[in-house]
């Protein structure tokens, strides 16, 4: 039984991460077009990968070297656990209670580990890098956590995945109410908060920390960083699905309603990391702590009275 | 190591060094990497951090003054990594060549392994020098 259940934890990691390449390679592909450009080859991905995987890992003479190299496997950990919770949940629609709480707790663990990495090697730039991603989290944090309330009242406070997703499968969607779309309307920006897509790639900013808390690693480490990158892009859409537009049902048609569903929520991803750029750490704390998290609040208060 | 030198060939992430030049290949260089070339169509990104790069752009000849910084930032980068002059300056020093500091033989501070002369050089040529690279690392 456990052997089954280790399988089904390698199965779901190792296919989120190969959707989430291929997704990623959607991403770079719709911003060059975007541009009027033609873009990268559908593999290019995968060539970035292993060839990371080759190159050389220079640990720094400063650093903390373990957490150096820790920080990057742990946070694969996370996500591989966070995507099997939401697929098993999405597709064999089971779950155990308060399991929404852990893939919150995760989700910001994960932002942890990036401060963890990026403040154990020891340079300027990524301690930097590493300070505004903590800022960053206090901003996204409370506006998340009143976003995913919203659903569980719906759903008569159910804190499980499947249980959100049966309730929503008798009574509607969580989006066709009022609550529901302001409170999507704020997940899908704390969303690109969290995966730091720009206009929220504050703590990477190529062009003045140099990817911040990445700057000193190199080879597997990278390659690591940027596969957890490309994962993100699967778990975190596949969340709001789950949350707002009550999962999908793996049979005949519903197949195209699945892949709508996560489409939307990604173009629309991809659409505004192309035309925003990059917003100030107090412009995000203003946005997120002075206009989403009321807005969060309101529409806590719309789901409570049953709008 | 074949397989995996084609995987290189197909991502090849450049960083900038700029040792002394006279900043024209530097302005050729942002030429390159604009939305008319569109390298990443070919796999090659600017990365602004020396540890992450596949190939440096060294553009200008290499003086005293910033000798030891370009053999700090080839230490600094895993390998296997590959160096590409841009311009004249540092295949032949150009119009630089009899000035008092400069360092004698450019090959000591960093080993080049492919040059692209031009003053500047155009884009088009300096996307030939990448796909001769490419070429070499394919077999």
């Amino acid at each position: 039984m456990i052997g089954l259940k280790l399988l089904l934890l390698l199965g779901f990691m190792l296919g989120t991460a190969v959707f989430g390449l291929i997704v990623g390679w959607v991403d770079r592909k719709v911003s060059a077009r975007v541009q009027f450009r033609v873009g990268p080859p559908l593999l290019q991905n995968f060539n970035d990968f292993f060839k990371l995987m080759g190159k050389e890992t220079i640990l720094v003479k400063e650093g903390i070297h373990w957490l150096f190299i820790a920080a990057p496997l742990a946070a694969f950990s996370m996500l591989a656990v966070i995507s099997t919770m939401i697929w098993v949940a999405l597709i064999l629609n089971q779950g155990f209670g308060g399991d929404l709480i852990v893939v919150m707790y995760l989700m910001m663990i994960y932002s942890v580990m990036i401060v963890i990495g990026g403040s154990s090697t020891g340079n300027v730039y990524s301690s930097i890098g590493a300070g505004r991603e903590i800022k960053l989290l206090l901003g996204d944090e409370l506006v998340f956590i009143l976003v995913c309330l919203v659903p569980i009242i719906q759903t008569n406070y159910a804190l499980q995945l499947d249980q959100i997703i049966a309730k929503q499968a008798e009574n509607g969607m969580v989006i066709g109410s009022v609550s529901g779309t302001i409170a999507f309307i704020l997940g899908l920006l704390c969303i690109q908060a969290k995966i730091a897509m720009p206009p929220f790639h504050i703590a990477e900013a190529e062009t003045e920390l140099v990817e911040g808390p990445l700057m000193e690693y190199s080879g597997p480490l990278l390659a690591f960083w940027k596969l957890n990158h490309h994962m993100m892009i699967v778990a975190y859409p596949l969340l709001l699905v789950l949350l707002f537009f009550g999962g999908f049902n793996l049979q005949g048609i519903g197949i195209l309603w699945a892949v709508l569903k996560y489409l939307v929520i990604v173009v629309l991803m991809i659409l505004i990391k192309n035309t925003n750029p990059r917003i100030r750490i107090d412009t995000a704390l203003h946005f997120f702590w002075r206009i989403a998290a009321p807005l969060g609040l309101i529409a806590v208060i719309l789901a409570v009275l049953g709008v | 190591m074949g397989w995996y030198n084609k995987r290189l060939a197909k991502s090849i992430w450049v960083f900038h060094v700029s040792a002394s030049p006279c900043n024209n290949c530097d302005i050729e260089i942002l030429d390159l990497l604009t939305p008319k070339y569109d390298v990443e169509r070919l796999g090659i990104k600017l990365v602004g951090s020396v540890r992450h790069a596949d190939v440096l752009l060294v553009s200008g000849v290499i003086n005293q003054k910033v000798a030891p910084m370009v053999k700090k930032i080839y230490e600094q980068a895993p390998k296997p990594i590959f160096v590409m002059g841009v311009g004249t300056c540092p295949s032949g020093g150009c119009c630089f060549n009899d000035s008092y500091n400069i360092v004698e033989n450019r090959e000591d501070v960093i080993p080049f392994d492919i040059y692209v002369p031009g003053c500047p050089p155009k884009p088009e040529a300096m996307i030939a020098g990448a796909a001769k690279l490419m070429e070499v690392l394919n077999g």
